[in-house]
């Protein structure tokens, strides 16, 4: 472990040369152990350095044959001779999209898990469905990819989507976004595995910061005649907004870097369809189907797209971080 | 009755209604994942699974030995290299940097990097080591993980050595004992199961990464442990299954998806186990 382990002196049985040596050994032993420490912490200040760095160099070539029109153009042709065209816009689109979707699903349904959990509940069910609801946070994103696309895609162009086109779908202007044909590899296929995913990741947050409300607050307003529903309405949301909007948005920073859970099911198309039932791409989905098998430009633009995808995610995180600190705070006062 | 009343009730019951549907439709989806990973998992396991390579295009037999090594083989680098860092960073944080302003713009970087998109991390492993290697290595996945593996390991070994009381380090700081010691004698013994429970966190998270690993180790259809070739993984493995047109590729993929699952859920369970054991002492 360390440079004067193996002497460590006992009082009284050394001569003071010994006990001159022992003590510059443990001064010796504090500071490599302290810079040992300190290194490492700045290795995670280095890490995340290392990444803009390497995202800008690799994105360089890109974002010098391309410029800002990058994030207006639609058509990606990567192969094109004698000069190829790649634009963002799809998959900034397929990203937006399939988010939102993913979110207007999961958190309504991921903070009712964690109302019924904190509220309405009966006690025995309580331990073993938050325990449930925690394990499935951890399942890898890879499962609920695969799920996605061997059973659910089938299912929702059979069944789902057909009477979603049928019904909504013959609406003026709402129906466009429902148009057909109905497909396995669709964006709202993408959206839809994407909410699954992270619905037990909103729970746990969102029941996590429920219970801190403190129980005075939430029996003194039971005490006064509170409904349980008025009880979350007034005391436990207004007291736990700052915290369950930092879990949205850390949710919604998870959905958008999303890669292995929307690439199997999405269908990969860079062109803009109105339909949400239509196959579109993300930036993850992107990256991930055409990286290994790129070079030059192409791999460029891809870069380029992962830096997109990076400061997209970077900024909801930071926001999401800096308001559970918020609330953190308020706790500790 | 007064109508206010009956009005209150009547949203309360909507709402108790509407969670209960909210709690049954996601615990509907979640135990159809399961479900379906079982009932497709276990139709394919069996013994060769785990002795037999994986098969070429188009062969019924064949297993998924290589890719299980191969992931063993990484995962473990990964936790080798990642762990240490990320304990060391995190003993700083908690023992040295408690008011320090960088502590705290480290703390919050790294809770950026824990929840950061993991493809982003397998682009800068790719420019770090792949492009300057000239090739994909089972070294660079390894890399890959460690990364991942460093903010979680960080955040849990901070908090753990939070727990430990001020008095345990003052009562070995009266004895005379040099700073490291009791950082390492006292304070790392009393949070050892808070920081192994991290660890195993870390060990179940990246257990299952597959985006990194798609463009720094890529997979490799052979039985091979050299690190500075291509390396087999079950993840990138099952990737590249269910996107094949061969029916026995993907009964594999279910069975490597059953495995891996399992593995992560037992390392979870495992870790909430030990850190139970804690918080009860």
């Amino acid at each position: 472990m360390s440079l004067a382990e193996g002497r460590v002196p006992l009082a009284g049985t050394a001569s003071s040369g010994d006990k001159a040596a022992a003590l510059s050994g443990f001064v010796r032993a504090d500071k490599s152990f302290y810079w040992m420490t300190r290194l490492s912490a700045l290795l995670v200040l280095a890490i995340l350095g290392g990444i803009i760095v390497s995202l800008v160099i690799g994105a360089f070539p890109a974002m010098k044959a391309f410029g800002l029109d990058f994030l207006t153009t639609q058509r990606w042709a990567p192969q094109l001779e004698p000069t190829p065209v790649m634009g963002a816009l799809g998959p900034i689109y397929g990203t937006l999209l399939t988010s939102l979707i993913a979110m207007l699903i999961a958190v309504p349904v991921g903070l009712g898990i964690a109302v019924f959990l904190t509220e309405f509940c009966p006690i025995v069910l309580r331990r073993p469905i938050a325990l449930a609801i925690e394990l499935l946070a951890g399942v890898p994103s890879i499962i609920y990819g695969m799920w996605g696309f061997f059973v659910l895609g089938p299912w929702l162009a059979e069944k789902f989507q057909p009477f979603m086109i049928a019904t909504v779908g013959s609406l003026p202007i709402l129906g466009d976004f429902f148009a057909g044909p109905p497909s396995q590899l669709s964006l709202f296929n993408a959206a839809l595995v994407l909410s699954i995913m992270i619905l037990p990741f909103i729970t746990a947050v969102a029941k996590d910061v429920f219970d801190t409300v403190p129980p005075v607050l939430k029996e003194a307003a039971y005490g006064v005649g509170c409904t349980t529903w008025e009880v979350v309405r007034n005391v436990v949301i207004p007291y736990t907004r700052v915290g369950v909007i930092g879990g949205v948005m850390l949710a919604l920073g998870r959905a958008l870097g999303e890669t292995m859970a929307v690439t199997f099911i999405i269908g990969n198309a860079f062109k803009i369809q109105g339909s949400i039932f239509a196959p579109g791409t993300t930036i993850s989905a992107a990256i991930a189907s055409e990286f290994a098998e790129s070079s030059d430009l192409h791999q460029s633009g891809l870069i380029l797209l992962g830096l997109l995808l990076f400061f997209l995610t970077f900024g909801v995180l930071t926001a999401a971080r800096l308001m559970l600190l918020q609330l953190e705070k308020k706790q500790g006062r | 009755m007064n109508p206010i009343y009956v009005r209150r009730r009547r949203v309360d019951t909507v709402i108790r209604l509407l969670c209960w549907a909210a709690a049954l439709f996601g615990l509907v989806w979640l135990g159809m994942i399961l479900f379906s990973l079982l009932w497709n998992g276990l139709a394919g396991l069996n013994f060769s699974v785990f002795t037999e390579m994986t098969p070429p295009p188009g062969q019924t037999t064949g297993g998924l030995a290589n890719a299980i090594a191969g992931s063993l083989i990484m995962s473990f680098l990964g936790i080798a290299i990642g762990a240490p860092l990320g304990l060391m960073a995190g003993t700083w944080l908690a023992e040295y940097g408690r008011h320090d302003k960088l502590a705290t713009v480290i703390r919050f970087i790294n809770d950026i990097l824990l929840s950061a998109p993991s493809i982003i991390i397998g682009l800068f492993i790719y420019g770090l080591v792949v492009v300057p290697m000239g090739g994909f290595s089972g070294f660079a996945g390894a890399l890959a993980l460690a990364v991942i593996v460093i903010p979680v390991v960080v955040r849990t070994t901070e908090n753990m050595l939070h727990l430990v009381p001020n008095t345990l380090r003052e009562a070995a700081s009266a004895l005379g004992m040099p700073r490291s010691f009791v950082i390492r004698r006292i304070a790392f013994r009393a949070a050892r199961a808070g920081i192994l429970t991290g660890i195993l966190l870390a060990t179940a998270r990246v257990a299952g990464e597959t985006a990194p690993l798609l463009f720094t180790s890529l997979s490799n259809q052979f039985w091979s442990l050299d690190l500075t070739n291509p390396l087999a993984n079950l993840p990138v493995t099952i990737n590249n299954f269910v996107q094949s047109p061969y029916a026995y590729w993907k009964q594999l993929a279910w069975t490597g998806a059953l495995l891996i699952t399992f593995a992560v859920l037992s390392l979870n369970i495992a870790a909430r186990l030990i850190g139970g054991e804690t918080t009860r002492k």
